[in-house]
């Protein structure tokens, strides 16, 4: 753990979330907080709820109970792309990147809410779309940099390998400059060196940028490493919430998750 | 009020007989996920060919037989030699490529049977009979029941027996498929064999109302806003939306149409699928679905 | 040395990011538009310049359009032959309803008329994708047609519903030769061009592709998935409209619905799928291709003296399109376009085949 940061306040509240799918229920009343800067785990067993936890924080899917407030914006349904602009992103647990497009424009894509020229200005390209578009390249190239993709640059996603999409995938979502970032089982199908990098990226951007991440994942010794905080989901009900120790040591979270995982 | 009924009546009619084209529709894009844009060529297709051998003299039901036949192994070829070399490619891609099939079968057909417009006589003379003061058409009454008894066997068929289940079941589940023990190479074929039935059937009633020619074809651009509505998956939804597109077309021709001009027909319906998708996306049975991220 | 890019070093993001970073395909393209511009007006022939060459670019805008609609944004459209006669008989009533209006102004305003109607027959797209969009793309290919045959005041009264073209004129020259309607087009042809290239290759082009490729992605990511298709929509369709302008102006003479029906949609979509679905080259490279064959399907058939029907000849026409249509879509998806990229990487490693 780093020393030097500092969790500060609650910025992402849910409350008394309730979300189902015809008969099924996803998420019974849950509430949970996260403060800035934070690292909080969402574990659980296979189908808990927890992809669509995050879908809810971020506007996918819509809760029929509850609401949601992020940095003061308090609503109870939201669009997905108004989420972004509060500065909310995320990668998906099945990944979720532009298949026709190359890495770098799949990057590109991230930094759309910032880029502000018209369809007109882009169609003419010289003068104004230019200047936004190499802007804009730079910072693009310093994200490349940081996950150490840059000789795949201009290759298409769809030819990388399974650990590579997923990198390039946070790196679209490091594009926005999320003060949230959401990650739906980054490691998933990794191997150890692979777990270990994605790791280390999760950390530095948290680190360097201070950004507060939400972040499921199944791997036990990741999850322990890692986090500040875990929360713990069962059968779309919250059993567990506190700091790794507590939640190792809850009687309920053994029997329920632990217990039946290993 | 009876001239309503009347034309509500006609056009609930024909209504049954867009279902049976829509029909061809649901029965391939349930059982392979594709939706088969030469439905309309392979009516066409196979109302040329009986009409063809039957004009050489051959008897009717033996015409009618080697027709089946014909369609069977054309159903079969296409399933071989198109859909299952495009198998892992996009569902619009196959759409695309059953355009192509379309124009192929087409041209195919004139081809081999020529271009002039043939009649076909089914001996069911249309005239008007009488039912508690409505007038309504007997070729018409004839042609529904005709194609109500083959939706109805076809649904039944899907709910009731194995094979039906099969069938129903590959589109979304290729296990359960298998765990029946038909391989699933099979299903297709058999499926689009027995599209090529449903082509038969709804070319000869088709042609014997409209002649047999090119614009047969089109009556496949009529049963598409009834796949809008009922959804491309539901035997009852092709069968409500059969009847809806029927009826509105019919009434909206007769009190829209010399409003505003006439000649209404070609896009009523498609008008009408839209406004009320615009309002029920997931169409008249389907349920609501969220897509899963 | 002849294609090569080792020792062309990219300098800075600018060069990287051009729209023919290799100086052999600048200098191609330079060449090819000296020899369009002023090679060919001269020595082309009459009937290769308004025969071949005219409706060859005029198709290749509209395939173009398509190909921003379907191609780019992913959103399959079997009307583009109706934004066509939108555009054509937009441009026609604004020339006779506003006496002394500039040519190219009433194009242009056709074609904004053509962006319009897109844009409204592109807003079931919120709520229906993929070939429910399809179909009820058909609504605008039966609706346009019915309504422009219908209402006399689309076609002037004319008792025909088809009324001639008037006398195109810009900056005070008459376009009545060949040449001088084989320019015309062109210049306009390559302007949008360009102009597409600028779209696709910049942010627009991107929320297109995203929307295409995965639309939930695409609306986390913060991209207006509605604004970018109905944007989709109106330009694609401002494009088909001024196509179906230069097609009755330029080419026919005349405006007449039945030159935009169902059958041109499907020749247009076919243009998209042989040449390369995403992809500005494979729109003309499909365009020449549908416009090539039944010439030399033509040729073939003379040299049999007339042993050969046309209704023959039409028939086979067809099934060759469709067998076309599905030997691309099985054996190369990417079509034309594809090809020539390989042909090009290829040529590349020559003669070190590595
Ligand atoms: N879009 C949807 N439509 C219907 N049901 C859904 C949808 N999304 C999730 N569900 C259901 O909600 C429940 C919770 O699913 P969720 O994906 O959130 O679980 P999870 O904890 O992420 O599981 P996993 O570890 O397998 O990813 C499951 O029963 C699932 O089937
Ligand atoms: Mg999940």
């Amino acid at each position: 753990m780093n020393p030097h940061r500092k969790i500060g306040d609650v910025i992402l509240k849910a409350e008394n979330i309730s979300l189902s799918f015809g008969g099924v229920k996803a998420l019974t009343n849950i509430s949970l907080d996260v403060r800035e800067h934070e690292i909080c785990a969402i574990i659980g067993p296979n189908g808990a709820g927890k992809s669509s936890m995050l879908n809810v924080i971020n506007g996918v899917y819509h809760p029929q109970e509850g609401r949601v407030s992020y940095k003061g914006h308090v609503r109870d349904s939201m669009h997905a792309h108004e989420a972004a602009r509060h500065g909310i992103a995320r990668t998906f647990q099945n990944i979720a990147l532009f298949k026709g497009m190359s890495v770098l424009d799949n990057i590109m894509t991230g930094r759309n809410l910032k880029m502000h020229t018209n369809f007109l200005q882009q169609a003419l390209y010289w003068g104004a779309t230019q200047r936004e578009e190499i802007r804009h390249r730079r910072k693009v190239e310093e994200i490349i940099d940081f996950l150490q993709i840059e000789n795949i640059r201009k290759t298409p996603v769809g030819r990388l390998p399974y650990g590579l999409q997923k990198r390039v995938e946070l790196g679209r979502a490091l594009a926005a400059e999320p003060t949230l970032l959401l990650l739906d089982e980054p490691m998933a199908g990794m191997n150890v060196e692979e777990k270990q990098d994605m790791c280390r990226f999760i950390l530095d951007v948290n680190d360097e940028f201070g950004t507060t991440i939400v972040l499921i994942e199944h791997d036990m010794g990741v999850v322990m490493d890692i986090s500040d905080r875990v929360i713990v989901l069962d059968y779309g009900k919250k059993i567990g919430d506190g700091s790794p120790e507590e939640v190792r040591a809850n009687p309920d979270v053994i029997a329920a998750y632990l217990g039946t995982s290993h | 009020m009876q001239f309503f009924i009347e034309v509500m009546v006609g056009g609930l009619l024909a209504g049954v007989m867009y279902s049976l084209v829509a029909l061809g529709f649901v029965l391939i894009y349930k059982a392979s996920g594709v939706f088969n844009f030469a439905q309309g060529a392979l009516v066409l297709f196979a109302a040329l060919t009986f009409v063809s051998i039957e004009k050489m003299g051959v008897p009717f039901w033996i015409a009618l037989a080697i027709t089946l036949g014909i369609m069977v192994l054309m159903g079969v070829a296409i399933e071989r030699i198109v859909l299952r070399r495009l198998v892992n490619q996009p569902p619009i891609s196959l759409f695309m490529a059953t355009i192509g099939l379309s124009f192929f079968i087409e041209g195919l057909a004139q081809t081999v049977w020529g271009t002039e417009v043939h009649g076909l006589e089914l001996g069911i003379t249309d005239e008007p009979f009488d039912v508690m003061g409505v007038f309504i058409s007997k070729f018409d009454l004839f042609a529904a029941t005709l194609s109500g008894v083959l939706v109805a066997g076809l649904a039944l068929f899907f709910q009731k027996t194995k094979l039906g289940r099969a069938l129903r079941a590959v589109a979304d589940d290729h296990q359960a498929a298998l765990s029946v023990g038909i391989p699933l190479k099979h299903i297709w074929a058999i499926v689009w064999a027995v599209a090529g039935f449903v082509a038969l059937v709804a070319g000869m009633l088709w042609g014997s109302r409209l002649g047999v020619q090119f614009a047969l074809t089109l009556v496949v651009l009529k049963a598409l806003p009834v796949l809008i509505l009922g959804g491309f998956t539901s035997v009852p939804g092709a069968i409500v939306g059969g009847l809806i597109v029927g009826a509105g077309e019919k009434l909206a021709e007769v009190y829209l149409g010399p409003f505003i001009g006439g000649g209404i027909e070609n896009w009523f319906p498609y008008m009408l699928a839209l406004v009320f998708l615009l309002v029920r996306p997931e169409g008249l049975f389907g349920e609501r679905h969220i897509e899963r991220v | 040395m002849i294609y090569r890019e080792a020792g062309q070093f990219k300098i800075n993001y600018q060069s990287d990011s051009a729209i023919l970073p290799i100086v052999q395909d600048r200098m191609f393209m330079i060449g090819l538009m000296v020899v369009s511009f002023l090679v060919i007006p001269v020595l082309g022939s009459d009937y290769f310049l308004a025969g071949i060459l005219t409706p060859f670019l005029i198709l290749s805008l509209a395939a173009l359009g398509l190909n921003i609609l379907t191609g780019y944004a992913g959103q399959l459209s079997l009307g583009s032959a109706a934004f066509m006669a939108v555009g054509a008989f937009a441009t026609y009533n604004f020339m006779i309803r506003i006496p002394g209006i500039p040519l190219l102004l009433a194009l242009v305003l056709g074609g904004l008329m053509a962006a319009l109607v897109g844009i409204l027959f592109g807003l079931p797209s919120l709520r229906i994708k993929g070939f429910y969009l399809a179909v009820a793309t058909l609504a605008a290919q039966f609706f346009i047609e019915w309504a422009l045959t219908k209402f006399g005041w689309f076609t002037n009264y004319s008792s025909s519903g088809v009324i001639s073209a008037p006398e195109m004129q810009v900056f005070g020259i008459v376009i009545d030769s060949a040449a001088k309607k084989y320019l015309f087009t062109l210049a306009i042809v390559a302007l949008l061009t360009l102009a597409a290239k600028n779209m696709v290759r910049s942010s627009l082009g991107r929320s297109w592709m995203a929307v295409r490729d995965m639309d939930v992605a695409a609306e986390v990511i913060g991209i207006p998935i509605l604004k970018t298709k109905l944007l989709a929509f109106a330009i694609s369709s401002f494009y088909c409209g001024i196509a179906g302008a230069l097609w009755a102006f330029v080419l026919l003479g005349t405006v007449d619905p039945q030159a935009f029906d169902l059958h041109r949609s499907f020749q247009v979509l076919f243009m998209i799928i042989v040449g390369g679905v995403g992809s500005i080259l494979g729109s003309y490279l499909g365009a020449a291709f549908i416009v090539l064959l039944p010439i030399v399907l033509n040729l073939i058939g003379q040299l049999f003296h007339g042993a050969i029907s046309t209704q023959f000849l039409s028939n086979m026409e067809m099934m060759l399109f469709g067998g076309l249509i599905i030997f691309f879509l099985i054996v190369e998806p990417l079509g034309l376009a594809r090809l020539w990229q390989i042909a090009k990487e290829k040529l590349r490693m020559w003669p070190f085949p590595h």
